[in-house]
Formats: structure tokens, sequence, C-alpha cells
């Protein structure tokens, strides 16, 4: 590194899972003594099953009708969420601050119109010309603002126009990789001195058929959807596999002497962000997770929280838990997969996860973990085992690897 | 050696372009300087029913199966060999930096979604549900070009980029964006090169269609080549089009040191996000502004040392009168002295790839002493008053240059480029 680096401190979040609508409501169900319930959707992709979040009362944050009107569910969650993590910075009624704010948002897209696909399979099954008719039908029966709601850039066009983040804009797109990207470019800014203050994150509907089509082409939908993700290699036919979860998550980044000068309390710092990428030919993920663990410097001795995007697909989630296994302070490792809980969610993935992996660290230990489990790990922990650090992995189900570091500011 | 604010200067080494004007720097300079229009009736599927049915397609181009992503990927790859060969870097099997990849979003085809509907056995009604029971048997790959990380993963592995490649989006800037973030990243010490590229193979039926809907896209199909007309009276839209380019990004000391031929200097970048509407900029032009100046600060140059902008000029009214307020509020008098031109009267508008493709031009004309032509400027806007470059390309010397980028989603980019220092 060429240039001096400095403190990067998460100072504001803002989080929406099956858990519940709000940092507070997912760390009560996640900390609470009772299994969490999250919501299912087993109706509009069934006989598929995806989480799904709770009703949410936009207006708190979207306040106009209209701009709800011009976004779809997904774009709706992420500005939403947007809006929580500026709120819980103290940054939403600093105009000039947020004028001045970065933002980075690793956005999916191509939300569409069910109604007027469904109607052109129809169509489809008797058309003479095709093409004619596509052209006939999409013409007549998209809607023109429907575009927008499909542009994965206009999730951050969004928070721009209803929240007033104007300093920069930048969407990454690349499922899982995408979030991995945009928490790392917007933590190396704040540290190299390139920006003091980056709104960052994602948001994914998975209660989407064009959504869980694409999964299920190759063949990648889970439906025993409880079943903790380490577990799932171990049905019939070995292959595992995941269930969309549908979620938000962002984050406030802030140069620490930023914040401090703000009076802002941290929730966390966030000492590293990594990320690879490459084909995965069998040992690429542990591969990579032994050179990203030392890139990253996370610990190698003591006591240890992992949070894990792990999906549940076979190959690359056993490798992970191997890789977990084989550390030289597997014992103390206290590792957490939310996967059976909240579902997997793409870009947002690792926001999600990584703002889990802070509050922890706030709140020095690990949540309950409900099941979720990895064998071979954390059996020297105490039962209420105090952590410090906590390394948030996220392994893509097809490509892309990243990780996390985050710490107790004390 | 650093630039004006201590960082390591940023140098220009190897440049790939192909866009409906032809394959490579030369057919494509050759063009662009002669005012030769890229644009064409779209004979690649039936246009029949279309509000437009012309575009600056890549006609000698095809890929098997052709889709929106094997596409992008491929003329992407062109360009990336291109500026790796020019650069001196072609045939390693590591590229020594990032990859920032500008690109489409990616969708699944409707040729897939018929194919499914075929399968799928359904009678009478078809739906989601019935493709469920088709979707295993799609070809495979089919699915890797649906999803959106997969070009940049398909560019990273053949040209053995670092780490993890960046696919972004700001919309009609993100070749601007992939530039920034390049700079950026090499500025922060992380590396000493990166691949910046941009590509866009987005044009089919639906998005045609979209654009359509939202009237942004130029109905005059009686006579392509005339339809792009920036700056002009009769402008009613962009002319949508495909293309892609390369920039070859290292630090100045990487490449005197390894004796690369240093093409140019990026200098600086600006952005600044506008918070009016999803698809207008704000009439204050303030956003518009703000990243022109931002631009001008990072490079720190004085607006009247801009010898020329290759402007965004996309032939919308919107745009053009808002990029004309904007040049005229920063640059005052000197806007009298300064030529700005639009290429997008020859290729159309390359969207994602635009910023990229501007980029290649912008230091091509810089290289060159020629600035490329507006062409189709019969009927000037009376209302706009710029020096656009009407018809023919123009011997000048061109020092600092500076080209614009602006999207929907409120994204406004601006880069400063610059020739070798002496």
């Amino acid at each position: 590194m060429g240039i001096e680096q400095r403190e990067v401190w998460i100072t504001g979040i803002g989080l929406v899972t099956a858990l519940g609508d709000g940092v507070e409501a997912n760390w009560a169900a996640l900390t609470g003594t009772a299994q969490p319930t999250p919501i299912l959707d087993r109706d509009v992709v069934a006989p598929f099953v995806v989480h799904h979040v709770p009703e949410i009362d936009f207006s708190t944050q979207i306040p106009k009708r209209g701009d709800q009107r011009q976004m779809e569910l997904w774009q709706r969650l992420g500005v939403y969420a947007a809006g929580l993590a500026l709120d819980a910075a103290s940054a939403n009624d600093d105009e000039e601050l947020k004028s001045a704010m970065d933002m980075i948002v690793a956005a999916d897209g191509g939300e569409r119109d069910i109604e007027t696909d469904n109607n052109l399979f129809t169509g489809l099954l008797t058309a003479e010309d095709r093409e004619a008719l596509l052209i006939e039908r999409l013409s007549n029966d998209l809607r023109p603002t429907l575009f927008l709601a499909q542009l994965p850039n206009l999730v951050a066009g969004n928070i721009s126009i209803v929240h007033g983040v104007t300093g920069s804009s930048r969407t990454f797109m690349g499922e899982e990789a995408a979030g991995h990207d945009a928490i790392r470019i917007a933590h190396s800014r704040i540290a190299a001195g390139q920006s003091e203050i980056c709104l960052v994150g994602g948001a994914f509907n998975a209660r989407r058929e064009d959504m869980v089509l694409l999964f299920e082409m190759d063949g990648y939908n889970w439906t025993e959807v409880e079943t903790p993700v380490w577990q799932r290699s171990e049905a019939a036919d070995g292959n595992g596999g995941l269930a969309l979860g549908s979620m938000a998550a962002f984050l406030i980044l802030e140069d620490a002497a930023h914040a401090k000068a703000r009076g802002v309390t941290p929730v966390a710092a966030l000492d590293a962000v990594v990320a690879s990428r490459g084909k995965r030919t069998a040992g690429h993920v542990t591969s990579t997770l032994e050179q990203l663990w030392q890139t990253a410097n996370v610990p190698t001795e003591g006591p240890l929280g992992v949070l894990s995007g792990a999906t549940g697909v076979a190959g690359s989630t056993a490798e992970e838990a191997e890789f977990l296994r084989e550390l030289d302070n597997a014992a103390q490792l206290d590792v957490r997969a939310p996967g059976h809980l909240i579902g997997h969610g793409l870009e947002s993935e690792f926001p999600v996860c990584l703002s889990l992996a802070a509050l922890c660290a706030r709140d020095g230990q690990m949540y309950p973990d409900h099941g979720g489990r990895l064998t071979g790990t954390g059996e020297a922990l105490a039962s209420a085992n105090a952590i410090e650090q906590v390394a948030v992995i996220s392994i893509g189900h097809w490509r892309g690897e990243g990780l996390g570091l985050v710490r107790k500011v004390s | 050696m650093k630039d004006k604010n201590g960082f390591p200067l940023i140098a220009v080494t190897g440049m790939g372009i192909l866009t409906a004007l032809g394959e490579g720097r030369d057919d494509n300079w050759a063009a662009l300087t002669q005012g030769k229009s890229g644009i064409r009736q779209i004979t690649r599927f039936p246009t029949e029913g279309l509000r437009t049915t012309i575009g600056g397609t890549i006609d000698f181009i095809d890929v098997e199966p052709f889709t929106c992503a094997s596409f992008t990927t491929e003329i992407a790859r062109r360009t990336a060999a291109e500026a790796l060969e020019q650069a001196g870097l072609a045939g390693q099997a590591e590229f020594p930096g990032p990859l920032f990849m500008a690109m489409p979003p990616i969708e699944m085809e409707w040729s897939m979604r018929a194919a499914m509907v075929d399968r799928s056995g359904a009678q009478g009604d078809a739906s989601y549900a019935d493709l469920y029971r088709a979707a295993k048997q799609s070809a495979p790959h089919d699915r890797e070009l649906c999803l959106f990380g997969y070009i940049a993963e398909t560019l990273a592995e053949e040209f053995g980029t670092q780490g993890s490649p960046v696919s972004l989006t700001t919309a009609c800037a993100s070749g601007a964006t992939a530039i920034q973030l390049a700079v950026e990243a090499i500025r922060r010490g992380e590396t000493e090169a990166a691949l910046a590229v941009a590509a866009d193979g987005s044009m089919y039926p639906e998005t045609m269609i979209r654009f359509s809907l939202l009237s942004a896209l130029s109905t005059q199909n009686v006579d392509p080549a005339k339809a792009s007309k920036p700056f002009s009276k009769k402008r009613d839209g962009f002319v949508m089009a495909e293309g892609a380019a390369t920039l070859v990004m290292e630090s100045y000391e990487r490449a005197k040191a390894r004796g690369a031929n240093i093409l140019g200097i990026i200098e600086g970048c600006g952005e600044k996000a506008d918070s009016f509407h999803r698809t207008r900029s704000n009439p204050d032009g303030k956003a518009v502004i703000a990243a022109i100046e931002n631009a001008l600060k990072d490079a720190g140059r004085a607006p009247h040392e801009i010898d020329y902008i290759n402007a965004h000029g996309t032939s919308t009214p919107e745009n053009d009168k808002m990029e004309h307020f904007v040049v005229k509020s920063i640059f005052g008098d000197h806007t009298a002295d300064m030529p700005i031109s639009s290429n997008k009267s020859m290729i159309g508008h390359t969207l994602t790839a635009a910023g990229a493709i501007e980029a290649v031009f912008t230091l091509m004309t810089m290289q060159h002493g020629r600035i490329p032509p507006t062409i189709n400027y019969d009927e000037p806007d009376p209302d706009i008053d710029l020096d656009v470059v009407p018809f023919t390309a123009r011997d000048q010397d061109v020092a600092v240059a500076m080209s614009n980028s602006f999207g929907f989603g409120g994204q406004n980019a601006s880069l400063i480029f610059a020739r070798e220092p002496a």
C-alpha cells in the first residue's frame, strides 16, 4: 500500500431481512431465546420457497407516494434501508453532509412485469410469428416507467432523489461479487483518504418468478429451507442448494476522525475487506480463503467470531467448512451462518452479513446459533464467549469470494 | 512522477475500439474523421412494429449463441486484445492489475424463455410455473449467459487480470466511471496498472421498446445516416448503438520504466449525482456543473486551459440544451474559442460503452491534432451557440481535452486528458 491507511468505522446500518424490519427487530429475533421464525413465501414461487421481508411502511423513509410508485419492491427495499442507515448515522438531517457523501450500490436489476411475461408465454404456444408477437405485446403492455424500475443504477438514482445523497453515485453488478466489491472499494477509498463518508449496500427481492427460474436452470433451488447450510450436502443428491431471500442492507462507512468530529459513535470498525475470483475447480475456495485470510490479517490465534454467508451449495460450502475446521484456532471459532434463517441475497448477501457481524462485534458476542452450528469448530469456547473481532465470509454461489473483518471499538 | 495533488500520474498505454464504423483504432479513426455515419437499418432482428428501426449495429461480428452477454463479451474482448497489443502486453498469461468492466444489465433472453415454453408441455395457458418444469433442460451455460458477472468473469479469465473484477453501471456514464475507478485504484497505490473496459451489445427489441416508451430514441428512420444530429434544431432523440472500448492504464512511472509508449495522461475525473428526476437533469444544471468543476479541480486546470470538449451530445432535445447551458456557464467567453464535437453524430449512442469509446477518440484527437466533426449539422439549433466542428474534421492542436458523460439516474461524470509531460 502506497498511501497511509486511515481507520474506517461503520457508523450506521439499515437492515431488512425475513427476520424483521430494521436493525433492532433483526437483532431481537436473533438474540432471543426462542428459535427465530423467518417469513417464508411458499405461494408466489411455488413449488419453491423463498425467505421474504415483512410488510413495511415505506412511507416512513419514502414519503412521496409518487416516488414509491416509480420503484419495484427491490428498489423500495434499498431506498428504505438506505434511509434507515442515514438515520442511524445521524446523517439524514444534514443536507450538506449528504450532498458530499459518496455512494456505492451493489445492484440486481431486471425486475419484470410477470403478468405481461405470462401472457406472452401463453401467446408463444400458438403464435405463428413469435418475433412479431413479442414486439406487439411488449410495445403495448409494458409500462413506460417499468424500465426505470429495472435499471440497476436506479436504486442509487432513487436514493439521490429521496434522500439527497449526491457526492457520487456508482452501481456495481455481478451477483455476490458486487457486494464484495462495493464494500471493498468504499472501504479502500476512505482508508486512503479519497472519501470521508460513503453509503454502501444492496437490496434483493427474492419473491420473483423470473429469478427463481434462473436459479432452477442449474438446479440451485433448495426447498427444505430450515436445513442449516452446512448440512445441505448430506441430502439425497449431495449437491446441496440455496433458498433465495429478500433482504436489504446499507451501511455508512466513515473515516474515524470524521465520525469523531461529528460526534457519532461507531457500531464497529471495519479493518479489512478483500475479494477474489477464479474458476471453481476443486480446492479453489480453500486456497482463495487461505490467501484472503492472510491478506486481511485475520487473527489465527484466540477467539474469533465468523459470520458466514455460506449458500448451502455443496462444493463451495463444504470447502469453506473444511477451511474453518483446519484453522489453528478452529476450537475458538464462533461460527454463524444465517442462510437457514434469512435465505441467500446475492448482491446483498455480503452487506447483510457484514451488518450482522458488526452488531455481534458491537455487543462483544455472537448471537445464539439456532441450530446452525458448524461441527469441528468452537469446542474450546465458553458458553458466553466474549469476542472482539468477527470475520465475514461470502463465497458466491457461482463465482466471487469476499472477506471482511470487523472489530469492536472500545 | 506525481500529479498536482501528489498522486501517481496516470498514463494510457493501450487502446482498443470497436463501433459501427469498424473494428480497431485505424478503421474507426479514418471513418470518424471523414465524417462517415455508422447508423443503418437494423437487420439482425425483424423491426416491424418498432417505432425506431435504425441503430449503430455492429453487423460484421457474429457469435453463437447470440445473446446480449455473449455479444457484449465478444466485442469487449476484441478491444481488450487490441489495447493490450498496443501496450506491448499481449500474449501474457497475467495482466498486472484489476479489471473495471462497464456493461449493460443482462437478462434472460426471450429465445431461452421461448425454448422453455416449448419444452414445458403447457397446454392452453403457460406461465412461469410451467417454465420451472423445463428449466433444468436448458443448454449448458445458458444460465451463466444470464448472470451479470458473466462478462467480467470471462474477460478476467482470458486476460488474467488481478483480484475481483468490478462489473459496473452508471447508465450512460458507465465508461467514464470504469476509467475513474481505475484512476482511483492506481492513485491509492493498490496497483500500478488497470484495465478499463466498456462494452454494450444490448440492442434487442425489448430494450428498444423500453427506450421508445420513454420517448428517448430518434424515430427518423427514413435516412438512418442523418438521424443522429446533436445540437441541431430537428434532433429528436438518440440513436442506439453497439460498441466497446478498452484502455490500458498505468502509473506513469511504471509505463516509463518499461519503455511503454505513452498515448496520453488522464489528469482528472469528476462526478456529481443529480437528485432532481430519474431521467432529467435539474434545469439549474448544478449537478452537471459540479461534475465538470470537480474534474477541473482534480486535474488542477482552469477552464480556459481546456482546448476541446468531446461532448456527451446525444442528440436528445434535453441533453444538448443542458450541455450547452452548462458549458457556457463554466467556460464563459472561452466557449467561443473551444471546439466541442459529438462522436455520437456518427456512431450513435453506445450507452454503457460511450464514456470509454469517447475517451479513446479524445486521446486520438490529441495524438493526431485533428478534431472529429459533428455531422448532420444542417440546421443548427439557434439557441445553441457552440463551435461544434460541423461536417468536416478540423486540424487543430489539442493539448488538454475534456470528455463528458451523463446518464439516467442522475449520473454525471467528466474526464480530463493531457499529453505526456515534456
